[in-house]
């Protein structure tokens, strides 16, 4: 059973790559709708609401992965600084893919807003109604997108090295081959 | 394809390493265009909203646009009659309560209301199943434009030249001959007057919406408040007061509560649905959907309305957009114009401070 220790678990390869693709619509949703006066912003905003709250939900469905089945070790010979960016990376990731729904659920509750996630699905305010509040939670949305952003951006292309590069088997071990 | 290198020839090397930066930079390329920072061309929020600062000077705090207006509470009382059209929950019968505001076009708080024949009426329905309806009227029956980018063209017209502080008449008169669609609303705009009161006015919807019955079937509509007051008005303009409408409105409800009939008007099929420019033929069907009773005003400063964004698609169940350009703009814009008002109220390094008064 060498290949378990190699590669991450069947759940936690489905889940990742689904939320790969679910993130980075989200995040080219988000900043298309809010630039978009034409009948985009609309479609794309009653996507990116229900969206959200699913990534939440898989998201904290992939943080039980992680956790209850740790990932296969990084070579040992990759430089302690790798190792470190590598693992702060991480758990940045799950931490804004966390955050993100959470903020934009708060921040329409601040503001106000009831929090419809289709044409009559309603979901309940998590914050109470201010505007001083909803201005803040609205910033750190945009702020946390871009660091989502580039923290993808670093993902993309340090798993790329890994695969190109060092062919050390860390993107095949979330590719699921060896 | 048939890469003759061997795996760890420089060449091969080279070749990752640009594969690498290649993938990052579509990736952010892709991320900037769509996010409109690579795409200057492209009509944002942002400008809408930017033009009006232009246009006005920024009053930090107050809404871009109807930045002068007084809120008002009460609530509509439906009478059922529109439940065959729309499932909203606020057409049955009973009450629903409503926090609204009245103002005049404008990013001048500080406006004297006989500057503009405009008035506006905005309200919020809040609806017991937890859903809202939101709504900005206008007393007018149609809007100059059809679509957004004229109205960013008309702004853009309208803005003052620095040297005189006045539009240029000469821009104001290109942008007309240019948009023949204006012409409706300037035939209004030659006869209308500012009115003495807001209590006497009627508030058109402008763009149709989408009224979906139990069925699933969809009926486009317009509405307007019509009001029950027909008075020539009260005497707080003939004293002189820049700011008559306020206490105009506090007089006639520190006598009794105001009223509204919602009026439905059906669309009959073909009829536009997108080109506020335009208004339906007079024999279209209306239905009186119910009374707005209006109880109560106060400043918007302090009054319930001040937090509120009266964004055009903030629907129920049961009402829909149509496919007027103009709605999804509207509610784009509005969206930029909150976020800029409450980031000055909550203080945020880069705002504009509440208290500034750039009069112009």
């Amino acid at each position: 059973m060498k290949a378990a220790t190699n590669t991450f678990t069947l759940a936690a390869r489905v889940l990742h790559w689904l939320m790969a693709v679910m993130i980075l619509a989200m995040l080219f949703i988000g900043v298309g709708m809010v630039a978009s006066v034409s009948e985009r912003h609309e479609w794309l905003l009653a996507i990116h609401k229900p969206l959200g709250i699913a990534i939440l939900v898989l998201a904290v469905v992939r943080l039980t992965v992680r956790l209850r089945h740790p990932p296969p070790p990084l070579p040992a010979d990759l430089p302690a600084l790798q190792k470190l960016a590598a693992l702060a990376s991480h758990w940045l990731l799950y931490f804004l893919m966390l955050a993100m729904p959470l903020i934009g659920w708060a921040m329409l509750s601040a503001g106000g807003y009831p929090v419809m996630l289709g044409t009559s699905l309603r979901l309940p305010p998590i914050f109470p109604a201010s505007p001083v509040a909803f201005a803040v939670l609205r910033h750190l949305h945009t702020w946390f997108a871009m660091l989502l952003f580039l923290t993808f951006l670093a993902h993309m292309a340090a798993a790329l090295y890994h695969g190109l590069i060092r062919r050390d088997g860390v993107l095949s071990s979330m590719l699921g081959r060896r | 394809m048939h890469d003759p290198a061997p795996p760890d020839s420089p060449a091969r090397r080279i070749g990752s390493w640009a594969l690498i930066a290649a993938a990052v930079a579509v990736a952010a390329v892709s991320f900037g265009y769509v996010g409109s920072w690579l795409a200057p061309q492209r009509l944002t929020p942002a400008k809408l909203i930017d033009q009006f600062q232009h246009n006005a000077g920024t009053f930090a705090g107050y809404r871009r646009n109807h930045a002068k207006g007084v809120c008002v509470t009460g609530y509509f009382d439906g009478n059922g009659q529109a439940q065959m059209y729309s499932t909203a929950q606020v057409f049955a019968r009973g009450r629903t309560p409503v926090v609204g505001r009245f103002a005049i076009p404008g990013s001048n708080p500080y406006a004297p209301d006989g500057s503009v024949p405009i008035r506006s009426m905005a309200l919020r329905f809040a609806l017991a199943n937890g859903q809202q309806w939101r709504t900005g009227m206008n007393s007018m029956p149609v809007f100059p434009v059809a679509t957004p980018q004229a109205f960013y063209a008309q702004l853009q017209a309208q803005q003052p030249d620095p040297a005189t502080g006045k539009p240029d008449p000469a821009k104001v008169a290109a942008f007309f001959a240019a948009h023949p669609e204006t012409a409706a609303f300037r035939a209004w705009a030659k006869t209308a007057k500012p009115s003495a009161s807001f209590a006497t006015e009627s508030y058109w919807s402008l763009n149709a919406f989408v009224f979906v019955d139990a069925n699933g079937k969809r009926q486009p509509v317009r509405w307007r408040m019509v009001p029950e007051a027909t008075d020539a008005g009260s005497d707080a303009e003939k004293a002189g007061s820049a700011n008559y409408l306020a206490s105009d409105l506090a007089e006639r409800l520190a006598r009794g509560p105001l009223r509204w009939h919602l009026q439905i008007t059906l669309a009959n099929p073909g009829d536009p649905t997108n080109d506020a420019t335009k208004t339906w033929p007079d024999d279209r069907r209306t239905i009186d959907a119910g009374t707005l009773v209006l109880e109560r005003t106060e400043p918007q400063a302090s009054g319930p309305c001040r937090d509120i964004n009266y964004d055009p698609l903030v629907l129920p169940a049961g009402i829909a957009a149509s496919d007027d350009p103009l709605l999804p703009a509207r509610s784009a814009a509005y969206a930029d114009s909150y976020l800029r008002r409450t980031s000055e109220e909550a203080h945020l390094p880069g705002t504009a401070a509440p208290s500034a008064e750039t009069k112009r």
